[in-house]
């Protein structure tokens, strides 16, 4: 088996665990970590796929992976702040509970 | 196929899918902070070295304690978790992740991309990174700052809201 399958699956197997908690879970906060565990799988193919790719002086699958970081960090603010913004107007985060646009 | 690879690669699977299935949620924050490190412990065994101390800095640092921060802020209730867990709901979750990994484990295994052989790693420093990031890619640099700092902003004016219009 090569090592590319290796870090390969085991993205495939990350993403697939942070989609079925973001699925279940029915805490805001725990499907924001199931949508970053996801990102993360992303991240490591890039890493994956540079390190064992044809062309790997070209740096492409770092840079990706530094601007989606990046990205990844923004998100996670702004979720949190929405999540936290919810949680004073509704007084929960189950997001079961959060049903209505107009409050 | 390594033992270093091993051990991280089920360090990482395990916190992750205790993560996403404990009832305490201050157990699940400390679960997916063993999860990002095992994630930088791959990175750093890909050769990636930057990339693995900026997902110490970034997940371990700021996106973890961020997550400790808004569990403690806000309220869970247990009764509510308790009956969703082993519900059809959780039931069909689950089986729609196990058929996502299905679908790519087959498409990973068929591939003929992943039969390469194996490459020796390329020595990649800091200054290469810098030199880069300041010429080919100093436009997604500008706008990745831009995209923070309208990030702050905008998450603080979220928090702030309910408060100030009182």
């Amino acid at each position: 088996m090569n090592p590319l399958h290796g870090y390969l699956l085991l993205a495939a197997l990350l993403f697939s665990i942070g989609l079925a908690g973001a699925v279940t879970r029915r805490n805001a906060i725990l499907v924001l970590v199931g949508i970053e565990l996801m990102l993360n799988a992303a991240n490591l193919n890039f890493i994956a796929f540079w390190r064992y790719g044809p062309s790997p002086e070209a740096l492409s699958g770092i840079m990706f992976v530094i601007f989606s970081i990046g990205v990844a960090a923004a998100e996670a603010a702004v979720g949190l702040a929405l999540i936290i913004a919810i949680y004073r107007h509704y007084r929960t985060v189950n997001v079961d509970q959060v049903n209505s646009m107009k409050g | 196929m390594d033992a270093g690879f091993v051990v991280f690669a089920g360090l990482t699977v395990i916190s992750a899918s205790a993560a996403m299935s404990l009832r305490n949620l201050v157990h699940c924050a400390l679960c997916l902070t063993v999860t990002f490190a095992g994630l930088a412990a791959l990175y750093l065994k890909l050769n990636a070295q930057f990339v693995g101390l900026a997902q110490i800095l970034v997940y371990i640092g700021a996106v973890a304690i961020l997550i400790v921060f808004a569990i403690l802020l806000t309220r869970s209730d247990e009764q509510t978790l308790r009956a969703t867990i082993l519900s059809p709901a959780w039931w069909v979750g689950v089986l729609v992740g196990v058929a996502v990994f299905c679908a790519l484990a087959a498409a990973i295994c068929s591939s003929a991309l992943a039969k390469r052989p194996a490459v020796p790693p390329t020595p990649v420093t800091v200054e290469n990174i810098g030199d880069k990031l300041m010429t080919t890619y100093i436009l997604p640099l500008e706008v990745i700052g831009l995209l923070l700092t309208a990030a702050m902003i905008g998450a603080v004016i979220i928090a702030m809201q309910e408060r100030r219009s009182r």
